[in-house]
């Protein structure tokens, strides 16, 4: 997985995600990997669940919430699984 | 008599309103909870005294298990480093009974406020800080702790330096965060336990700093 990385912008994409709205289509940093966990999507309806490796990516307040944002430089840091992920110099 | 009729303008006699009897109809989520219940223990897979025990056994937990952490990590560099390379088995190491949780454990520095949110729902280290403050799930603070922190921070009284850099860490998958405050000056030679006693839940959420008594 590259170090810098974009949430995927899927829109709906079953109940049980974990990627929460406000961090889709942004770009940020592996902060660490996380190793692999089942993924929820698929383990909360009990159906066979794959491992997906979780990792935490680091996002700036300015690559959030751009011009608004409190304070640009601080950060949010969320887990986000490898489905959810795209190199961020992708297409 | 200051107090003749048992609900005088709804205002018990210390000044308090009166809480009304749930005499309402059970919500679904309630007649289901007593539902599955009562299966189990009809079907002798638990019984109501090993259903009361957990609940005890969750009701005891209290933030004073991570604040004994935080204590060791303060007295302990090599417990520190183990605690922030590996949180789960650092807690497990001593002797807090965690459970499965995955733990992330994010240290404060003189440049560095670390604050813990969950905005999709309000995961929690119940193992480590028992059960969360009301506040925690509240839409208000998880929807603004991603997107105005330090007024947050400011409202629970905690002003941060611009030059302090806050991050925030939303619990959206399988880990669960403490914060590890730092350890407040004039605090040299203290124990353990005098220690544990300064660190707050708020402190291990990051909504406040440890502060000296008096």
């Amino acid at each position: 997985m590259a170090e810098r990385v974009r949430v995927r912008a899927w829109g709906s994409h079953g109940l049980h995600v974990r990627t929460p709205h406000y961090l889709r289509g942004r770009t940020g940093v592996i902060e660490r990997c996380l190793g692999p966990f089942p993924n929820p999507e698929k383990l909360a309806y009990r159906l066979p669940a794959e491992a997906q490796t979780l990792y935490r990516v680091r996002f700036t307040m300015a690559e959030l919430w751009g011009p608004s944002a409190e304070n640009p430089d601080d950060t949010v840091d969320a887990e986000i699984y490898a489905h959810w992920l795209e190199p961020a110099d992708a297409p | 008599m200051p107090h003749d009729h048992p609900d005088h303008g709804g205002i018990s006699p210390s000044g308090h309103p009166y809480r009304p009897d749930q005499d309402g109809p059970l919500t679904e989520a309630q007649a289901l909870e007593i539902a599955v219940r009562e299966l189990l223990i009809e079907k002798g897979i638990v019984t109501a005294g090993e259903i009361a025990a957990a609940i005890a056994r969750m009701d005891a937990r209290s933030p004073a298990v991570g604040a004994r952490i935080v204590a060791r990590a303060w007295t302990d560099p090599a417990f520190k480093a183990r605690l922030l390379a590996d949180g789960s088995a650092a807690a497990r190491e001593m002797g807090a009974d965690i459970d499965a949780l995955k733990l992330v454990v994010v240290e404060n520095t003189p440049d560095t406020h670390n604050a813990i949110v969950c905005t999709l729902c309000s995961c929690y280290p119940r193992t480590l800080l028992g059960l969360p403050p009301d506040w925690y799930k509240s839409r208000e603070y998880r929807s603004r702790m991603v997107r105005e922190p330090r007024r947050v921070l400011a409202e629970f009284g905690l002003h941060l330096p611009p030059n302090v850099r806050v991050r925030v860490h939303d619990s959206t998958a399988d880990m669960r965060y403490i914060v590890l405050p730092a350890r407040p000056a004039g605090t040299e030679g203290w124990s353990e336990e005098q220690l544990a006693a300064i660190v707050t839940r708020d402190c291990m959420i990051g909504v406040a700093v440890p502060r000296l008594p008096g």
